[in-house]
């Protein structure tokens, strides 16, 4: 049963990855792109990381995605006027077949190392996917943390700097 | 309980589709969707072998993508719109010229 529900996910994450690369209106594809993220939501829960979902929805779904629909609509794009030469899509999708074959011969021979970590989904359900999260972030990842924040900072300021009138 | 192998091979496939995406199209936009798909790509593989290694740390990695992603969004939505009120357009292919 959770397999079949596996498939069926994986189906629909697939099938619209690549309506976000076919389709010509860019409207269309961005909402391709946020099932594909309610999908990949899905898999979080069933990888037995809520937390990780939640921001899956709130910050991809909702806040990126909203901004991208938004410029969408504020620069009124329509479709693409005309595609690049099919020599260049041609190349561009042989690149990207030849990648995938390399991922998957990789998957087919590599075999997983590594020891266990003591996390399972008792421990979890136990303390809470959030407050482990959020332990880790405090503790063991504070300067990375503290980093990211940097980051926001600047980058709030370089949209700023950017959306002025004339730069 | 499901295979590792499945959701990386699901991974593999979402990050060979963006990249598909990222190489063939010449809007913009649209480039800038398929990275945000290859990133959710790499997510999805930090997460499976996060949960099938009993490791919290591959989370706080995509955490750490997640921020990066949004910051990115911020500040590369903002350049389109810079670019388009000069050329009224955001095809790649006119961005030829390193003054406006």
């Amino acid at each position: 049963m959770e397999t079949l529900f596996f498939f069926v996910v994986a189906a629909v994450a697939v099938i619209s990855g690549l309506l976000v690369i076919t389709c010509k209106n860019p409207i269309n594809s961005a909402l391709s792109l946020i099932m594909t993220f309610f999908c990949i939501a899905t898999f979080y829960v069933m990888l037995n990381a809520p937390f990780m979902a939640a921001i899956q929805v709130i910050v991809y779904a909702g806040a990126i995605m909203v901004l991208i629909v938004f410029v969408i609509m504020l620069l009124n794009i329509r479709s693409e006027a005309g595609r690049r030469g099919a020599h260049t899509t041609l190349f561009g999708s042989a690149l990207g077949i030849f990648g995938l074959i390399e991922l998957l011969y990789f998957l087919a021979k590599g075999g997983l190392t590594g020891s266990r970590g003591g996390l399972d989904a008792k421990i979890i359900e136990q303390f809470g996917h959030t407050e482990l999260i959020g332990r880790a972030l405090f503790t063991q990842f504070l300067l990375p943390f503290e980093i990211t924040s940097i980051l926001l900072l600047v980058a709030i300021i370089g949209a700023v700097i950017l959306a002025k009138k004339n730069i | 309980m499901i295979p590792l192998h499945y959701y990386l091979v699901v991974s593999a496939l979402l990050f060979s589709i963006g990249t598909v995406g990222v190489l063939t199209r010449r809007n913009a936009i649209v480039i800038f969707m398929c990275v945000e798909l290859m990133l959710n790509a790499v997510n999805l593989t930090f997460v499976a072998f996060s949960n099938f290694l009993g490791s919290l740390d591959g989370q706080i990695f995509v955490f750490f993508v997640m921020t990066v992603a949004a910051a990115e969004a911020a500040v590369g939505l903002a350049l389109m719109i810079a670019f388009f009120k000069n050329r009224e357009s955001i095809d790649v292919e006119e961005m030829n010229l390193l003054k406006l």
